[in-house]
């Protein structure tokens, strides 16, 4: 089956074809088509991890399968595209199948009686054979080009419904925002490309065999490593929402909430953490550590920093948006610190519990109607399916230990942390309470207290949308088990994946940390969580502690939290501004000088020499013409005289000419004395 | 030594030959009658048939070049008489006169 990995990608790619060029004939409106495709996906990648983590498939092929054919040439270089089956595209793989078609199961449901249904799914098709690629690229030009697929489906999708306004500006900025960060990715790659002279990532010829080759001082005395590692890291900033660009995924949320689900928190996003999971070498070649620092310190940054915004919006999607962002902040943070296993780990559970919380306010939003959790509350009762579920999703996110995949993951981001940066580890506790509260507070506000708004009459979603959300709820609980600090079958299997130089590396760095169960971390973590709970349950549910009370100390705060630190408004005004300051100017340039100056001077000028020529041609050229005409009429007119027709004129013509000519004969003989031989006749 | 037939100098016959040619070129300047035109134009062909003869004996060639060239022009002359007046007279049945002047239908 590994030797056939490049037909998961393949049969989505087909099944976007067809749906979009037949969905509306097609069964289910196209719907099946794209089921079956990432369901036939699913079947596929399970059977690649069967082979690869029990049947033996990784041992015989030493971790790596790698396969690679010509592309394209380019000049004298050829550029080649292939897949690798290693641990981490398998667990990618799994994550993408597993949530994409969990997620177009529950699309059925949600998408019912969209005017658009078969594109829909068309779309979701594209999105998950784009991401497929990504995963299992062994060359970053493949990569790159399936990271673009991937931002393309997702401005595709989160303008889904383009008739809105709102939709689709957010369409547009989450595009150009993550445009930016992809620049740097791009820049990156040529970078590495410049100095390793290769687009494989793999063989001795590849990228990670030949980053010695990178490692030259650079600018600002910075080693050039560290430079390639930072401007792979802006791609993972762009579609990893993080800080400053993270303002696009909030924004996101305009899409439909399925999407939002699979793109916008499980899959897409998490993309960029890949990324630096899949570069990992490169960050670890960089002996000066700053790459990989700068990285710790945005991702902590983030995950804070999102967390409290959380905490005061009030549109069920953005509380959920903004702790993706926060979520993928704990990633990138864990990264930074070193922490590589327990990124990839956290992307792996986040991936499962976030899209059953997405999922969940799905459903939430499918059986009211509103967003807005000031108007919900009550939904217990009406929708248990979808209250415990979330539930289950909620407790996994604020990191309940022992029973929940999202407690051990983030248990050993935090383990990790505590081990290279105190700092780092001190915010992630911070993010880690923050997370808790600001959960609960969408909980108690969603689903408990009486209904705040009457006209609303909320109804449990049809089952097709609630099988996806038991499942994902199970491996809410049961994913993490791979990963618990006694049998960390995770590790066992990731680390080999950076190639035996790099694992050295990275013991190396990781030396003397405490394998296995952590106490203080663990005190501090569930302690931090269960605070954050605490807080939430007497403020919203049993409302000891009132808002209204501290609202005269706190109310600057609420206000700059609840309007995302205007960060929007602070791009509005600096950076949108001047672009478009920017633009007036070149506006004006292209007018002024441009238009006016240059070509209508070009064009005044070319009208003026012109009217010169034109002048000049009328009255030199057209009077010489004229002349040479007008010789010939009147020469003509005169001449007419002598065309009498009548006949004795001619013949008078003739005689006179030739009198004249006779004449002219003798008089020249007469003259060369030519007369004597005709005298001569005489004698 | 002046050779001709009957002593008579060459110079004489061509003088006759050049003085008829002249009175019929001078008949066909002037003359508006078509029919006078033809007789003109029958006068210079038999100034030529002078020359032709003339010179023809003046050579004392065995031959008889000279006459049978005038032979030649008498029929050419015959024909030419015959066609020229036919053409007259269609035109004199059509226009009632033979005025060369007056036959204008086919100019521009």
């Amino acid at each position: 089956m590994i030797e056939h990995a490049w037909l998961i990608p393949l049969l989505p790619v087909i099944a976007f074809g067809l749906v979009l060029l037949f969905g509306r004939k097609a069964p289910g409106n196209g719907a099946y088509v794209a089921i079956a495709a990432i369901c036939a996906s699913l079947a596929m990648s399970l059977a690649v991890a069967f082979q690869w983590f029990l049947g033996g498939a990784s041992a015989a092929h030493n971790g790596l399968y790698s396969v690679t054919i010509q592309w394209m040439p380019v000049g004298s270089q050829m550029i080649d595209m292939g897949f690798s089956i290693d641990a981490l595209s398998v667990v990618m793989l799994l994550v993408v199948t597993i949530v994409a078609s969990l997620v177009q199961i529950y699309s059925i449901g949600y998408m019912h009686g969209d005017p658009r249904y078969p594109r829909y799914f068309a779309y979701h098709s594209l999105f998950a054979a784009a991401m497929l690629t990504l995963v299992i690229a062994n060359n970053v030009v493949l990569m790159f080009m399936s990271w673009e697929l991937v931002g393309l489906t997702s401005y595709l999708l989160i303008g889904f419904w383009f008739e809105r306004p709102s939709a689709m500006r957010a369409a547009k900025k989450a595009f150009l925002v993550t445009r930016v960060g992809d620049v740097g990715f791009l820049a990156g790659i040529i970078l590495i490309y410049l100095k390793t002279g290769s687009l494989n990532l793999f063989g001795d010829a590849g990228v990670f065999e030949n980053l010695t080759r990178l490692d030259v001082i650079g600018p600002w005395g910075l080693p050039l490593t560290a430079i390639a590692g930072l401007l792979l890291f802006c791609g993972a900033v762009g579609k990893s929402a993080q800080f400053p660009l993270h303002v696009w995924l909030p924004d996101a949320m305009e899409g439909p909430t399925p999407v939002s689900a699979l793109i916008h928190a499980a899959t897409m996003v998490a993309a960029g953490v890949y990324l630096v999971a899949r570069m990992y070498p490169v960050y670890l070649a960089d002996s000066s550590g700053m790459a990989l620092q700068v990285v710790a310190y945005v991702g902590a940054f983030t995950a804070l920093f999102a967390a409290t915004i959380g905490i005061a919006q009030n549109d069920i999607k953005r509380v959920l948006a903004y702790s993706t962002v926060s979520q993928l902040g704990y990633m990138i943070m864990s990264l930074g610190v070193f922490g590589y296993v327990a990124g990839m780990f956290h992307l792996f559970t986040h991936a499962f519990f976030k899209a059953n919380l997405f999922l969940g306010s799905g459903s939430v939003i499918h059986g009211t109607g509103t967003q807005d959790i000031r108007e919900m509350g009550g939904l217990k009762k009406k929708m248990p399916w979808t209250y415990w579920t979330f539930l289950i999703s909620t407790l996994s996110l604020c990191g309940i230990p022992f029973v929940t995949a999202g407690g051990w993951s983030k248990e050993e981001i935090l383990a990790v942390a505590w081990h290279t940066n105190r700092v780092v580890f001190v915010v992630g506790v911070l993010g880690a309470f923050t997370t808790a509260f600001y959960m609960f507070r969408l909980v108690y506000k969603t689903f408990y207290g009486e209904p705040r708004k009457h006209d609303i009459h909320a109804h449990e979603s049809p089952r097709v949308m609630l099988v996806p959300l038991v499942i994902l709820a199970f491996l809410a609980i049961f994913a993490g088990y791979v990963g618990t600090p006694w049998a960390n079958v995770f590790e066992r299997n990731l680390v080999p994946v950076l190639g035996h130089h790099y694992e050295q590396v990275l013991e190396n760095k990781l030396a003397g940390m405490h394998h296995g169960f952590n106490l203080t971390v663990f005190l501090f973590a569930t302690g931090s969580a269960l605070l954050g709970i605490f807080m939430a349950t007497i403020i919203w549910l049993k409302p000891v502690l009132r808002i209204e009370k501290l609202e005269p100390s706190f109310g600057w705060l609420a206000k700059l939290v609840e309007n995302k630190y205007y960060i929007d408004e602070i791009y509005q005004a600096t950076i949108i501004r001047g672009l478009m300051a920017a633009a007036w100017l070149a506006f004006a340039f292209d007018k002024w000088v441009i238009d006016y100056a240059i070509v209508n001077g070009v064009g005044y000028l070319t009208r003026l020499a012109s009217d010169l020529w034109g002048w000049f041609d009328r009255t030199f050229v057209d009077g010489l013409v004229n002349i040479i005409g007008w010789i010939t009429k009147t020469t003509g007119s005169a001449l007419r005289y002598l065309q009498t027709g009548v006949a004795q004129h001619y013949i008078f013509l003739l005689v006179s000419a030739l009198v004249v000519i006779s004449l002219a004969v003798i008089a020249g003989h007469i003259r060369e004395e030519a007369w004597i031989p005709i005298a001569g006749f005489y004698r | 030594m002046s050779h001709s037939a009957y002593g008579i100098p060459i110079t004489w016959f061509l003088t006759l030959g050049a003085m008829l040619f002249c009175i019929g070129l001078f008949g066909m300047m002037v003359r508006r009658s078509a029919i006078g035109m033809l007789l003109s134009v029958e006068l210079m062909l038999n100034a030529a048939n002078i020359n032709f003869i003339a010179f023809g004996s003046y050579l004392k060639l065995p031959t008889i070049a000279g006459q049978i060239f005038a032979i030649f022009v008498i029929t050419l002359a015959a024909a030419e008489a015959a066609v020229g007046l036919a053409i007259v007279i269609n035109i004199y049945r059509l226009e009632q006169h033979v005025d060369v002047d007056k036959m204008t239908a086919m100019k521009l």
